[in-house]
């Protein structure tokens, strides 16, 4: 029995694996969420604007993380829509202008379709350059984006009016998957300019433990993982419930998706703990077996 | 080598007789896809202001846009009324709202939008689904499916970043500046007006041009130059901002008081206030001891990071409590890697069974809404 | 001309950043070399691709072992730069329908855009979705509690795993309220607020130091290795 287990071959845990994740999809088991403290605090950031104010959603990820950070992209901009506030959209990462576009098909002109482009939402777009593009927009945006995503003069659309550089913006949100992305939103913008610029974040499991000493003074709230998106995407959801702005029932579960993860989330993890015990089980006893000897 | 060829056979017999099922199940099909195409009648509306001034290029525009202008349209020649057919994605289900099954309901008038099938669109499902499986092989062994796979990906990610920095960086914020009145007239008419040259972006434009130098087979040592700069405007930012943001920024959220004082609460849940009016404070043993806890991690850690003394005695122990606080970061990064990791594989699962194989519909997508609601409005329910 | 320009090319450059960190007067110096560094960014990605393309080549030309699937990779590459720099099957932007050129490279129904969506997102999504099968074969083979050290890591990613969904609650929250700190959901946030934030920043104030001398070393000359050796 313990020579079977030793000698597994590693195809039997990756089939394991991939039961664990398929079969609640299939299911499409759901299971309640209880917000923390950070993704309360992210909600609260943007709960406390006010009609009319710009929120720049830098979109720093590809599809490569989009299982993780899609939901709150799509919490984010809802939360945004019914708030009212301003939204102005760019992307450090190549890839990011993609799911800009989408976010805006999906979200803003599936269920708010009231909202105009040029006064309510501006897509501007992709440039490349990392950290230095945030460095150069904290302090000149038209000498970089002269046009939006889709070639419209920047000086020709409403909403850019007054917005020589983007601390004119009254909250930064950052959907980030690595670098460049919410480490460097809070390097390059927020510490230097801690009076004007605020920062809230959602990023990948893999960057969250990194981040977390920036939270609060430089990042009041951050988002970690698709854990850090069903809390939010509950708490969007509690306060604005199943409708779109339009009051239309939304039947999509499209804003659901951070929750509707959680369940192939739990039985993954569980698989995750009893493969490790397993590993250790075995460990031990073939130790024991040996001192004996 | 011979169990192996046994897995891949039961990998292949299983896939293709559960694909084998669901096209037998599937009442409706699966795996199609959907496009709304629009159409709308644009016009060239000439412009009225002379060379160079904001607006010195046609615009077109629709029939409410011309009406706004005061533009009588009928005054145009043929060539200055086109037709724009646009398509965008959209559902099985609201094909079959829009035109019901089969494209029954078809609204044929001139104009009306139209819901039809999208044959590049649904090769497209099935090209996707192939390559996610294809790359998925790899769990099975190393097969040529998957450095197939493999190989479209990296050359269509290249492709894609090239495309992409040319089109977003280098044409409106190089070519642009240097040749505003060219580039505007080829591909930015959106530009704001025929700005001067501004002959400074040679410099960069230059810088580039010797860093592609790396790909001819001589003189490598040209594209020393702009990796020269790059190198310097790296070393620059990064020396200021690794230190204001990482380490004094850092050292301040540090220094945190180790007995913490809150205010005390009367039984009602207000805060106590003395004689004076001053908010009466306590000491909260909790609160205390997180921040004991987060200043002992970081200057333990810092203790064991420093590798100039040798770690005996004091030092040596206060490292290893350094050890520890470490260990206990590195398992929240593996609990959340593994995290991270499981969301990703879910999102591949969820197209496979939801766009693709049609199993769930947790979008509604491609659930046809039960007859009821077509029938209730007929009694006055819906 | 071969070594000492470059170097003082870095010099200047790095120099320029700081100052104008620090003097507001210069910050505008330092927005034109900043967007000098954007424009030659992007100048990279055409030197990514043209040197993905040259091994591709190699590759096919002195067919070794695998080199159809070089001829695959260049021949993707090709197809995607193509259609993507010509706007194959691109239409004219809705404002300026008499400019062929002046839709946008990603439009909707756009080859580009088909490549993109059905092509470079599900490989990207499923090559980075494969880590998950392979951490759970790593945690079943590699992952074993030998002294406290592993035993630490073991335990408090057991915690995170689970206390980052609802088993945590479920198996935890029959915990009395006198020790409800203990029950696996707020032990996790506690976790990651106070162990992990102290770990976590004494790992950033070291990579800080780390980052700031390196700097510090290339901007003054001593570090001169990324200008590599010989005159080629």
């Amino acid at each position: 029995m313990l020579e079977f287990f030793k000698t597994l071959d590693r195809r039997w845990i990756f089939l394991l694996m991939g039961l664990a994740v398929a079969i609640p999809i299939l299911t499409e088991a759901k299971f309640p969420e209880t917000p923390g403290d950070l993704s309360q605090a992210v909600f609260n950031e943007i709960e406390k604007l006010n009609e009319g104010d710009k929120v720049l959603l830098a979109f720093d990820f590809d599809p490569g993380s989009e299982g993780e950070l899609g939901p709150m992209a799509t919490a984010f901009v809802r939360h945004c829509c019914e708030k009212k506030l301003k939204m102005y959209f760019m992307a450090l990462w190549p890839v990011g202008e993609q799911m800009i576009q989408q976010s805006i098909d999906n979200i803003v002109k599936a269920d708010f379709s009231k909202l105009v482009y040029g006064e309510d939402y501006v897509n501007l777009g992709f440039k490349a350059g990392n950290e230095g593009v945030i460095k150069v927009i904290i302090t000149d945006l038209a000498v970089l984006y002269t046009t939006d995503s889709y070639g419209k003069a920047i000086n020709s659309i409403p909403m850019m009016d007054g917005i020589d550089n983007i601390r004119k913006m009254d909250l930064v949100i950052n959907v980030s998957a690595g670098y460049p992305g919410t480490k460097e939103w809070v390097q390059y913008a927020v510490t230097r300019y801690p009076q004007d610029i605020r920062l809230v974040g959602g990023c990948t499991g893999v960057q969250a433990p990194l981040l977390y000493p920036y939270i609060p003074e430089q990042l009041p709230g951050l988002l970690a993982a698709i854990k850090g998106a069903a809390e939010y995407e509950k708490l969007v959801l509690d306060k604005y419930g199943h409708r779109d702005a339009d009051g239309k029932l939304d039947e999509k579960g499209k804003y659901l998706e951070g929750q509707r993860r959680m369940g192939p989330q739990l039985v993954a993890h569980v698989l995750m703990v009893l493969l490790i015990v397993a590993g250790n089980i075995i460990y031990f006893t073939e130790k024991r077996r040996e001192g004996q000897r | 080598m011979k169990n192996n060829s046994m897995v891949w056979l039961i990998v292949m017999i299983v896939g293709a007789a559960l694909l084998g099922l669901r096209w037998t199940l599937a009442s409706h099909g699966f795996g199609k896809a959907y496009v709304k195409v629009s159409q709308e009648t644009r016009y060239r509306i000439p412009s009225t202001k002379d060379y160079p001034t904001d607006e010195p290029i046609d615009r077109w525009v629709n029939k409410a846009g011309a009406d706004k202008q005061n533009f009588d349209v009928t005054t145009l020649p043929p060539a200055s009324v086109q037709t724009r057919v646009t398509t965008e994605d959209t559902t099985y289900a609201e094909y079959v709202k829009a035109e019901g099954q089969g494209g029954a309901n078809s609204n044929t008038a001139p104009g009306a939008d139209r819901y039809e099938f999208s044959l590049s669109r649904t090769v497209g499902i099935w090209f996707a689904a192939f390559m996610t499986l294809f790359v998925m092989t790899f769990l099975v062994g190393d097969n040529p499916m998957y450095k197939v796979a493999e190989s479209i990906f990296i050359g269509v990610s290249a492709g894609y970043w090239m495309v992409v920095g040319f089109w977003t960086t280098l044409v409106p914020n190089l070519f642009a500046k240097i040749w505003p009145s060219i580039i505007r007239d080829w591909a930015m008419p959106g530009l704001s007006s025929y700005g001067t040259h501004e002959w400074l972006y040679l410099i960069p434009l230059i810088l580039g041009i010797m860093l592609l130098w790396r790909l001819a087979p001589k003189g490598g040592w040209i594209s020393r130059w702009p990796m020269a700069f790059i190198i310097g405007v790296f070393c620059g930012l990064r020396l200021i901002t690794f230190l204001a943001a990482d380490f004094v920024s850092q050292i301040r959220s540090g220094i945190i008081p180790l007995w913490v004082k809150v205010p005390q609460l009367a039984a009602d849940g207000t805060v106590l206030h003395d004689a004076a009016g001053n908010v009466v404070t306590g000491f909260s043993f909790w609160d205390s001891l997180r921040n004991v806890f987060l200043v002992v991690g970081v200057l333990t850690c810092l203790v064991y990071f420093f590798f100039s003394i040798e770690h005996k005695g004091v030092v040596g122990k206060t490292a290893r409590v350094g050890i520890w606080f470490l260990m206990i970061t590195f398992g929240a990064a593996f609990g959340y890697t593994v995290m991270g990791r499981i969301a990703l594989l879910a999102i591949r699962f969820e197209f496979l069974f939801d766009d693709w194989l049609w199993l769930i519909d947790p979008k509604m997508h491609h659930t046809i809404v039960a007859p009821t609601s077509m029938i209730l409005p007929f009694f006055g329910l819906g | 001309m071969k070594r000492n320009v470059p170097l003082l090319v870095a010099i200047i450059a790095g120099f320029v950043m700081i100052v104008a960190y620090f003097i507001p007067y210069s910050e505008s110096w330092g927005e034109i070399v900043l967007v000098w560094f954007d424009i030659i960014a992007s100048i990279a990605f055409i030197l990514g691709g043209g040197n993905l393309l040259k091994i591709q080549l190699k590759k096919i030309s002195e067919r070794g072992p695998g080199w159809g699937y070089a001829v695959i990779t260049a021949a993707s590459f090709l197809i995607m730069l193509t259609i993507g720099l010509l706007k194959v099957g691109v239409p004219p932007h809705e404002s300026y329908m008499h400019m062929p050129w002046s839709g946008s490279y990603n439009a909707p129904g756009s080859p580009f855009l088909w490549l993109y969506e059905y092509a470079f997102k599900p490989l990207q999504a499923t090559i980075f979705a494969m880590l998950a099968f392979y951490v759970a074969s790593a945690a079943f083979r590699a992952f074993r509690a030998k002294n406290v050290e592993a035993f630490l890591l073991l335990g408090t990613a057991f915690i995170i795993l689970l206390g980052r969904t609802a088993a945590g609650p479920y198996l935890t929250n029959w915990f009395p309220d006198s020790v409800a700190g203990l029950r696996a959901q707020p032990l996790s946030e506690y976790l990651m607020q106070v162990f992990n934030t102290a770990g976590s920043r004494a790992i950033m104030i070291g990579i800080a130091l780390g980052t700031a001398s390196v700097s510090l070393k290339i901007l003054l000359g001593i570090d001169r290795s990324y200008l590599g050796s010989g005159d080629e």
